[in-house]
């Protein structure tokens, strides 16, 4: 494998995005590169959101480019699925449904895509509920659904908007260790947005720390030592432990 | 199980006490028009025995099924269009708060100068009444679905007609559903409406010519009949909401 040249799975270029009056990305340039997975770091309210909207197609940038494989993007596309931040399942139809739902509206048979949705079901721990409707999930599980559904269309970039906010300690560190079995194995390309420092080092080939609105790009973290390491030592490696520490340290000083 | 039995149990009591205030108001009497329940009971079961109820209705359930059906379809079809699209949101919702909030009893002679005293004056009283808050709810509900719901089938592909199909109307129908009820019960009191000031045929040729010769039970027979059909067919319409949509019910219980 060639290591040194690494392709851009998605560029960000000089992308600017207002609200109104409210200037929430100005300037923002950023590479994602293909196969690994790249966390964004910052304060709530900074724009993780916006860019990752912009990114996906659902909301156009006022200015910049933003490309995917190289070519720019004008819309949503089947190389890329969302993990939404607020869930976004539909309450009238059921996990299964909503899990294969990214399938039906590429028009795949049901039968086909149930079996998938049924797999991806399994692989985030729902089995079993399979016909219960989102109101009999707790915020946790539903969070699940979510992700079973950006995982059943297998889509190149996986764009996660705060993938594991809502699940339980004990899921959350089995689906990191899960996501770094992912990034291993499978040739994707992960943009993943977290609030904790903890778990972007954690799980990250590169952590993009960005500052408050108007959110442009800091600082860019690479860990390097223990990416290949097994997954329980991480956590006591000395390098982990630094990063985290650093990138406390820049972050503080946003929130006093 | 348990709840299921309360509920009809309830509505037993509900209807007991109803009739009961009403052959007490009968007994009183609170008007010497005003006959007791058990004498209208007895002038209905006479108006079934001798068919004269049936081809009240027949006359009657025309321009009401018309209407409704009309108002139903195109209320729903003109309330989406308005619930997407800004422009003819401006350009026609006027339209229907207008005939929302008009006297419809001075708008009949109208009507009939326009469209003369057959089916099709009816058919339009009970449009009139049923079809705008129909259409304003479904066009409130459209407008009001989730905004990430939506965005959320724009990033899994889904086509302008997926989204209206299979986000926007399912996440609207309750409301649709409610405004549908509302609906269907005006366009009763319409097509009654329509008979008494039109021509007098069906039920409300029941009404007006026992009230002619002061035959109050019967008058007031018919009048209740009319009430029990319009509550079991929303019961229906209930019914058919909770096997179309079965996930949305509850969670308007939950959420
Ligand atoms: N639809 C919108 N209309 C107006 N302003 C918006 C809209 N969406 C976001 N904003 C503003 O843009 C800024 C960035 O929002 P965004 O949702 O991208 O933040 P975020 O980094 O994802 O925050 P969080 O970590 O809390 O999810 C915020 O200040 C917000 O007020
Ligand atoms: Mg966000």
């Amino acid at each position: 494998m060639n290591t040194t040249i690494t392709e851009n799975a998605v560029a960000v270029r000089n992308v600017y995005k207002n609200y109104g009056d409210v200037e929430a990305l100005r300037d923002l340039s950023l590479d994602f590169p293909k196969g690994q997975l790249t966390s964004l770091l910052g304060p709530s309210g900074c724009g993780k959101t916006t860019l990752l909207k912009i990114i996906a197609g659902l909301l156009p940038a006022n200015s910049g480019e933003v490309l995917v494989n190289g070519q720019p993007v004008s819309g949503p596309g089947p190389d890329r699925a969302f993990v939404f931040q607020d869930f976004a399942l539909m309450p009238w139809a059921s996990t299964i449904r909503n899990v294969a739902f990214g399938l039906e509206l590429r028009g795949v048979a049901k039968s086909e895509r149930e079996a998938v949705a049924e797999k991806y079901i399994a692989a985030v721990g729902l089995k079993g509920f399979e016909n219960s409707y989102p109101h009999e999930l707790s915020g946790g599980m539903r969070q699940r659904v979510g992700l079973a559904r950006a995982l059943s269309v297998n889509a190149e970039v996986l764009l996660m908007d705060e993938p594991f906010s809502a699940v339980d300690e004990q899921t959350r560190r089995k689906f990191q260790e899960d996501l770094l079995g992912l990034v291993q194995n499978e040739n994707k390309t992960f943009l993943f947005v977290t609030h904790s420092i903890e778990e972007a080092v954690y799980v990250s080939d590169q952590v993009a720390i960005l500052l408050p609105r108007p959110s442009r790009v800091s600082e860019i973290i690479r860990p390097q030592g223990f990416r290949n390491k097994d997954v329980d030592s991480i956590r006591r490696d000395p390098e982990y432990l630094d990063l985290v520490d650093k990138i406390w340290a820049s972050l503080r000083s946003y929130v006093e | 199980m348990f709840t299921r039995h309360r509920a009809v149990i309830l509505k037993l009591c509900s209807a007991i006490f109803m009739f009961g205030a009403w052959e007490i108001a009968g007994r009183i009497p609170v008007s010497f028009a005003f006959p007791t329940f058990f004498e209208s009971l007895a002038a209905f079961w006479v108006l079934i025995m001798d068919g004269s109820m049936f081809r009240a209705y027949a006359e009657t359930l025309k321009p009401l099924v018309i209407g409704v059906l009309i108002s139903g379809f195109f209320g729903i079809a003109i309330g989406l269009w308005i619930g997407l699209n800004r422009a003819f949101d401006w350009l026609v919702s006027p339209i229907f708060v207008v005939m929302q909030t008009a006297p419809l009893a001075a708008l009949i002679p109208l009507l009939v100068m326009a469209y003369g005293i057959g089916l099709t004056s009816k058919v339009f009283v009970v449009c009139i009444m049923a079809m705008p808050v129909i259409v304003l709810n479904t066009a409130g509900a459209v407008r009001n679905t989730s905004v990430s719901l939506i965005e959320m089938g724009k990033a899994f592909l889904g086509t302008r007609r997926d989204i209206i199909l299979k986000i926007i109307l399912p996440s609207a129908s309750p409301v649709i559903f409610a405004g549908l009820r509302l609906g269907v019960s005006a366009g009763f009191i319409g097509a009654i409406l329509a008979e008494l000031k039109i021509t007098p045929t069906g039920v409300g040729d029941i009404i007006s010519y026992s009230r002619s010769i002061a035959d109050y039970p019967s008058m007031y027979a018919a009048i209740a009949s009319i009430i029990v059909l319009a509550v079991l067919f929303l019961n229906l319409l209930e019914r058919l909401e909770g096997f179309l949509f079965k996930g949305n019910r509850k969670t308007l219980v939950s959420d």
